[in-house]
């Protein structure tokens, strides 16, 4: 299968002619390097299409079966390769269809551009066809939003789009560009927006902070990195691997900051937060410095708060200073871009190890293995687990697939299990937790790193979702590996039902249909799994195969997810079952 | 719990279509009711200042003034405590003539209250007083027996006792 690839050289410095609004468009995301994107059209953004199939030899537009479906592929090309992802949508119901993907990409900080079309001028406000104030209706979950209404402003309002959406703390921008704006002809000329003056994208690194931060990590008896996203945004793998190394401190990380440090490396010890590991939750109350790297203490990671680290100096290393004392109070705030930071620390700290307290994470999850990990992993019950899935695509692909997830059970197995070798291999949506997310999310993770292996685990709930984008496969003939673990539950929600709601099932069973018959019908190879024994070869085949596959693996209906942080418990009160 | 108190919080922004309504949602998302607000030009050139009241706690009003200042089109934020800035709110007073004539004791309201006169019409006269929304309130409750035909008072507007670094701030960047 052969992935269209666009030319690079496209060059940036298109001099002064006279476009319309709509070319201009194009040329300002050529000038960006922009290869693909994902969107939809409709009557208010045709001047544009119009213009994408006069340059589709430059730039790869991927018509998605939904916007939603466009604005997660654009998500996961942004996820996996740190690019921009740009999608594209019409006015009216394209652009509300953004909304939930905006969301999602504002509280997981990724970079997006999102242009929508919109009425002409004259029609604003007069409740038109297909208009809507998408920029009023975005404005909470964006970063930056512009409505562009005359074709002259089209390339300083699209560079400064770019520039902020991949600058500092990244995140979405959505322009929505009226009709007459994109018909409309001007002399086009195009330049980098290079700054914003009421906009600092990297708060400067005071030193002493940095000082300050290395003394309480030289002085520490137990140490405690967590670290975040942050370090994928910030490029800083290299550093966070140099810190623990040199330091010895046992490292952990957060859903979003999952691959940074390989999951074999010594020092890393796990994932922190409600369905994170034992050990590095339960020790979050008992270290004495803990060093947070590029994370902002989401609920899910702190649990209670009025119990989280208090006997724990924090240092908190951080891009946006609207994170420093929002949930937890950093005793020493370091600002700043996290590698230079890093950088910057690292000859100010001394050469350790801190043997012992690194073995009392090695305890802790030999007593995780011994109560959750092995029934997970190795079950002896009938039911297949979602844990030993995941565990065979480990093997099959052997730890190189980029793991796209949706939302759910899956997903905490998915992160909890899923072995990464390389950074930027995991892929979900954790702030906003979007089901529907993974399988076009899929779709731009093979797209934005086609060399890599992508499969999507799913849920039975979640992929019903955005089902439909299996047409997108199926269109770009994509070689992207799907599985669903079908347990015909909402599961986690059942699971909470089970535990907080006394087995009160209210609407979380589902009746499913014959999913490999769908599969079948997008042609896309398929088979369905039930049986421990069928599963390794089932797997093989589906990671060998060169082509989409689809893989539905009917697991046990009733399986929890352990370990569980209860809702509003602390770190330390971490239930094993 | 810690105490609440009142904040004024002052916004530096570029004049952009919209801002508010990005401002305004942070304050809806934390269930905050705005006080009074204020925008106005500051004392730089095609900058916009916003006066925001609110009460709440220190915690939240240094979270919220955090998450202000990221946005995009801001340039700087700050919060207050009263004791910090010189404040105030400015009051019309819409009253019949004839009252001014029939009811004496309102002349004397008016004078001791330092209220100024505005206009004076055969129907109608109007009074302003700026000053602390107490005082406002006092000449209302003094003026409402007589019988008020429109009242109206402005949002906060302050100024801060310590500088504000704007100017340098704007200087600095070099496009």
């Amino acid at each position: 299968m052969e992935i269209k690839t666009i030319k690079k050289d496209v060059s940036t410095a298109v001099s002064q002619m006279r476009v319309s609004g709509a070319e201009a468009v194009i040329h300002c995301l050529l000038a960006e390097g922009v290869d693909t994107l994902y969107g939809y059209p409709g009557g208010a953004i045709m001047p544009v299409y119009d213009e994408l199939y006069k340059f589709s030899d430059q730039l790869n537009h991927v018509l998605t079966r939904h916007e939603q479906g466009a604005i997660h592929a654009a998500q996961g090309y942004a996820r996996v390769s740190g690019r921009v992802g740009v999608a594209m949508a019409t006015s009216g119901p394209g652009a509300t269809n953004l909304v939930t993907g905006l969301a999602d990409a504002q509280i997981d900080s990724t970079p997006l551009v999102c242009i929508t079309g919109q009425v002409a001028r004259h029609l604003l406000g007069s409740d038109a066809f297909q208009e809507t104030d998408i920029v009023g209706i975005s404005m909470p979950v964006t970063k930056w939003n512009y409505q562009i209404t005359k074709a002259s402003e089209i390339p300083e309002i699209i560079a400064k789009a770019f520039y902020i959406a991949r600058s500092g703390r990244p995140g979405p921008v959505l322009i929505d560009i009226t009709k007459n704006a994109q018909f409309e002809e001007f002399d086009f000329e195009y330049s980098k927006c290079t700054g914003v003056r009421s906009y600092t994208p990297v708060p400067r690194t005071d030193k002493t902070q940095l000082e300050l931060a290395a003394e309480a990590i030289n002085k520490a008896k137990k140490p405690f990195i967590v670290w975040g996203q942050g370090i994928l945004l910030g490029k800083a793998e290299a550093e966070l691997k140099a810190l623990v190394e040199k330091t010895g401190i046992p490292a952990a990380w957060t859903i979003m900051g999952a691959s940074a440090l390989p999951s074999d490396h010594p020092l890393n010890v796990g994932m922190v937060g409600m369905h994170g590991n034992y050990a590095p939750n339960v020790l979050t109350n008992q270290c004495d410095v803990l060093i947070a790297l590029g994370m902002r203490f989401d609920d899910r990671v702190t649990g209670d708060l009025n119990t989280y680290a208090k006997q724990a100096k924090v240092l908190h290393f951080e891009i946006d200073p609207a994170e420093i004392n929002k949930n937890v109070k950093a005793d020493v705030p370091v600002l700043g871009d996290v590698k230079e930071s890093i950088q910057g620390l690292l000859p100010l700290l001394n050469e350790k190890k801190h043997e012992a307290w690194h073995e009392t994470f090695k305890e802790g999850y030999a007593k995780e293995f011994e109560e959750v990990i092995r029934h997970d992993l190795f079950p002896e019950k009938d039911g297949l687990t979602m844990g030993e899935v995941i565990n065979g695509i480990n093997k099959a692909s052997e730890n190189k697939a980029v793991m796209v997830s949706d939302v759910g059970q899956h997903q905490m197995i998915t992160c909890r299990y899923a072995r990464f070798a390389q950074s930027h291999s995991n892929i979900t949506s954790g702030g906003l937790g979007t089901m529907g997310f993974a399988l076009p999310a899929a779709i731009g993770a093979k797209m934005g790193a086609p060399e890599r292996e992508v499969v999507a685990i799913v849920g039975d709930g979640g992929y019903q979702m955005t089902i439909q984008e299996l047409g997108t496969i199926f269109q770009l003939g994509l070689p992207v590996k799907i599985v669903v673990l079908n347990n015909e539950f909402l599961g986690m929600v059942r699971q909470w039902q089970q535990l907080f709601f006394e087995k009160r099932y209210a609407s979380t069973h589902m009746v499913n249909p014959d999913f490999v018959t769908i599969a079948k019908g997008y042609h896309i190879p398929a088979e369905r799994v039930s049986k421990r024994e069928d599963l390794d070869a089932a797997i093989e085949r589906m990671i060998k195969s060169d082509t989409a596959y689809f893989l539905e693996v009917v697991v046990e209906k009733e399986d929890n997810v352990f370990p569980m942080i209860p809702s509003g418990a602390s770190v330390d009160e971490i239930r094993l079952k | 719990m810690e105490e609440t108190k009142t904040y004024t919080i002052s916004i530096y922004t570029e004049n952009s279509v919209g801002l508010l309504n990005r401002i305004s949602g942070i304050f809806v998302k934390r269930h905050i009711n705005i006080e009074s607000i204020n925008v106005s030009e500051s004392e730089i050139d095609h900058v916009m200042r916003f006066i925001i009241v609110v009460h709440t706690t220190e915690t939240w009003v240094k979270n919220i003034v955090g998450q202000i200042e990221k946005q995009i089109d801001v340039i700087r934020a700050y919060y207050h405590g009263d004791e910090e800035i010189i404040y105030l709110q400015t009051g019309l007073f819409k009253i019949a003539s004839h009252l001014l004539f029939d009811e004496r004791q309102i002349q004397n309201i008016i004078k001791e209250s330092h209220a100024q006169i505005v206009t004076v019409s055969r129907e109608f006269f109007v009074i302003t007083k700026s000053g602390r929304k107490e005082e406002i309130e006092a000449l209302y409750e003094a003026l409402k027996p007589f019988g008020i035909m429109q009242f109206v008072r402005t949002g906060r507007v302050s100024v801060s006792k310590a500088e504000m670094e704007i100017s340098s701030l704007l200087k600095a960047f070099i496009h």
